[in-house]
C-alpha cells in the first residue's frame, strides 16, 4: 500500500507573527520556516504504518517554490521513500492544492492520503476535505487514532462532542489531529541518507489545474489586544468584583 | 440580493446553539432570505427549534435514515444540491462544519471562507490566520456561491422569538455513498453545561498537577454552574479528555466569564478565549502571560485560593 502525505512548509510555530505596517502581509523575511506541525504528525503516522507492514511506500508532497527542496529533504530524512515537488512561485489556496493532489492521486494511485487537519499559516482546514470530495472518496478528519485492516480504515476523530469512530473504505483521505502521535526527531545519518532519495519535480503549469484563486486577501491586520486588567489581593475581593459585574 | 442557506448542527435530536450563531452572521449580510437546512433521520423536533430563531425565513428538512449521523461524505452531496439558487451557504465553524463545509465547497467548485469573524459586505469577510495573530480581510468572487464557516465565538446566538418560520420538507435526488460508516460516539457523560456554549467556564492547566487534583476544578465549576475546560498542557498530561481543550487547536469559546486556573497562557490558549467577556486568571507565577490579558488577576496557590473562593461565594 502506498501512502501520499502532504508536507507543507510554514512559518515556524515558535515565531511571533508580525503584521507588516502597510497591511500587505505578515513579516516572513529572515523568519524561521518549518514543516507544518500537523503534517509532521501525518508523516509520522504514515511511517508507523509502513513499519507495521501495512504500507510499503510513503511519498511526501510539497507545493511551492524552487527552494522547497530543502524542506522536502527533511521529510525524506524523517523516513519518506521519495518526494514529489510541485513547483510554483505562487501561494496556493486549498481548492487549488486539492486539485493538485487529485492529479497526483490519479498518477500514483495511493490507498491512503494523510494530510494535516490544517496548516498553521492560513488555518483554513479545507484541503483534505476538498480532495476527498473531488476524488469522491471517504474522509476522516481530525484523527486521533487510525487502524487499517481488511481494506478499511477505522478512525477515531476528535469532535466537539467527544470521540467519534468511523469506518472508511480505502482509498480514503485522513487528516491528523494533535494527539495522533508524537513525530520522531530527524537523526544525522538519516539526513545523509536522504540526499540520495529521489525528488520528482513537476511544474505546476503542466498539471492542467485551474489556478485562479477564488479568494482575494485585501488586508492583514494585527488582532485587537485585550487591555491588562486589575490585580486583586485575595479571594474575597475577586468574588466581590465578579458579583458586582453580575457574573456570580 | 443575498439568499443564504444555513446548515443546522444538532446532536441527540437537539439543535446546537452554533446554528443560531451562524444565523446572526447571515443577518449581518442583510440577506433577503435566510433558510435553515436540517439534515437528520428524524427532523421534526430539530426543525421546530430552528423555526423559532429570529430572522429565519424558512426551515427546510431532509429526513433520511442515512442522515442519522453527521458524516460529511453523506451530507455534502445533499447540501450541494440544496444550495442551488442560494448566494451563500453558511455552516458553523465547529468540528461538524469544518468537516462538511469544505466538502460542499469542493463539490460546488468554489473556495471556502473559513472562520468568519465579521461580515464587511456580502462578499467581504474578516477571518483569523496564524492562530489569530493576523486578521485578514478576504473578498470572495461574487460570481460564485460563497461557502463559509462561521466562527461561533465571534457571533451571539440570534434571539428566539414566539414567531415560527414555516417548515418544508425538501426532496433531494442525490446518490449517497456507502463507503463511510458511523461506528460510535464516545461522549464524556456530564450534567455540566456544554463547554462550547456555556456562559461561565472554569479551566485548569498544568498547575493543577494531576488527574486527581482536577477534582478541585470540577467541584468549583459545579458550585458556580460553570462548564469545565482545560489547557492543552493539561490535556496532553492526561488530566482530562481532549474534548475539554480550549485554544486554537481545541475549542474557541466566548463565555461571559472565563476563569483560567493554573494556566500560564500560551498564545494558542489565549487565541481560544480572547472573545470572552471577563477573564479571571489565578496563577502562582506572577510572570505568567495570562495576567497580561486578564481582567482580574490573583496571584497565589490555587489549592489555597479555590477553597477561599468557595467560602466567599
Amino acid at each position: 500500500m502506498k501512502i501520499l502525505v502532504g508536507y507543507k512548509r510554514v512559518v515556524d510555530y515558535n515565531v511571533r507573527i508580525q503584521v507588516k505596517p502597510d497591511g500587505s502581509g505578515v513579516v516572513t523575511d529572515g523568519v524561521k520556516l518549518s514543516a507544518n506541525p500537523f503534517d509532521d504528525i501525518a508523516l509520522e503516522e504514515a511511517l508507523r504504518l509502513r513499519e507495521k507492514g501495512v504500507a510499503t511506500e510513503v511519498i511526501v508532497v510539497g507545493i511551492g517554490p524552487a527552494d522547497l527542496t530543502a524542506h522536502l529533504r527533511n521529510g525524506l530524512a524523517m523516513g519518506a521513500n521519495r518526494a514529489i515537488h510541485v513547483v510554483t512561485a505562487d501561494a496556493v489556496q486549498p481548492l487549488t492544492a486539492a486539485r493538485v493532489f487529485l492529479k497526483l492521486v490519479e498518477k500514483e494511485q495511493p490507498e491512503l492520503v494523510i494530510l494535516g487537519k490544517q496548516a498553521i499559516d492560513d488555518d483554513a482546514n479545507q484541503t483534505g476535505q476538498m480532495l476527498a470530495a473531488l476524488w469522491d472518496r471517504p474522509q476522516a478528519t481530525f484523527a486521533s487514532k487510525i487502524e487499517i485492516a481488511d481494506g478499511k480504515a477505522t478512525v477515531t476523530r476528535e469532535v466537539d462532542a467527544g470521540l467519534e469512530v468511523i469506518e472508511a473504505e480505502l482509498p480514503a483521505v485522513i487528516t491528523t489531529d494533535l494527539r495522533l502521535n508524537e513525530p520522531r526527531f530527524i537523526k544525522l545519518p538519516d539526513i545523509m541518507k536522504a540526499k540520495s532519495k529521489p525528488i520528482d519535480t513537476i511544474e505546476f503549469g503542466s498539471l492542467d489545474v485551474a489556478a485562479h484563486d477564488h479568494l482575494k486577501t485585501t488586508q492583514y491586520a494585527a488582532p485587537t489586544k485585550r487591555s491588562k486588567g486589575v490585580m486583586v489581593k485575595d479571594a474575597a475581593e475577586l468574588v466581590a468584583a465578579l458579583k458586582q459585574k453580575g457574573l456570580l | 440580493m443575498s439568499k443564504i442557506l444555513v446548515i443546522a448542527e444538532h446532536l441527540g435530536g437537539k439543535l446546537n446553539s452554533s446554528t443560531a450563531r451562524a444565523v446572526s452572521a447571515a443577518i449581518a449580510v442583510k440577506a433577503e432570505a435566510i433558510d435553515v437546512l436540517v439534515l437528520a433521520d428524524s427532523v421534526d423536533a430539530i426543525a421546530a427549534e430552528a423555526a423559532k430563531i429570529d430572522g429565519v425565513s424558512r426551515v427546510l428538512t431532509i429526513a433520511r435514515a442515512e442522515n442519522a449521523h453527521p458524516l460529511a461524505a453523506i451530507l455534502a452531496p445533499q447540501i450541494a444540491k440544496a444550495a442551488a439558487g442560494y448566494s451563500h451557504v453558511f455552516v458553523p465553524s465547529t468540528t461538524f462544519g469544518k468537516d462538511v463545509g469544505p466538502r460542499v465547497a469542493a463539490l460546488l467548485g468554489v473556495a471556502q471562507v473559513s472562520d468568519v469573524m465579521s461580515v464587511e459586505a456580502a462578499h467581504t469577510f474578516k477571518r483569523p490566520t496564524y492562530a489569530g495573530n493576523a486578521i485578514i480581510t478576504v473578498e470572495a468572487n461574487p460570481a460564485h456561491t460563497v461557502v463559509a464557516t462561521i466562527r461561533s465565538a465571534s457571533w451571539p446566538a440570534a434571539a428566539t422569538g414566539a414567531s415560527s418560520a414555516p417548515i418544508e420538507a425538501l426532496s433531494i435526488d442525490a446518490a449517497l455513498p456507502t463507503h463511510t460508516r458511523f461506528i460510535e460516539l464516545k461522549q464524556g457523560s456530564s450534567d455540566r453545561p456544554d463547554l462550547q456554549s456555556a456562559s461561565k467556564v472554569v479551566s485548569g492547566g498544568r498547575g493543577v498537577g494531576s488527574k486527581e487534583n482536577f477534582d478541585i476544578i470540577f467541584k468549583f465549576a459545579d458550585k458556580i454552574g460553570a462548564a469545565v475546560g482545560a489547557s492543552r498542557a493539561a490535556v496532553d498530561a492526561g488530566y482530562v479528555p481532549s474534548d475539554l481543550q480550549v485554544g486554537q487547536t481545541g475549542k474557541i469559546i466566548a463565555p461571559e466569564l472565563y476563569m483560567a486556573i493554573g494556566i500560564s497562557g500560551a498564545i494558542q490558549h489565549l487565541t481560544g478565549i480572547k472573545d470572552a467577556g471577563t477573564i479571571v486568571a489565578i496563577n502562582k507565577d506572577s510572570e505568567a502571560p495570562i495576567f497580561e490579558i486578564a481582567d482580574f488577576s490573583l496571584i497565589g496557590d490555587l489549592f489555597k485560593l479555590i477553597p477561599e473562593l468557595e467560602q466567599a461565594l
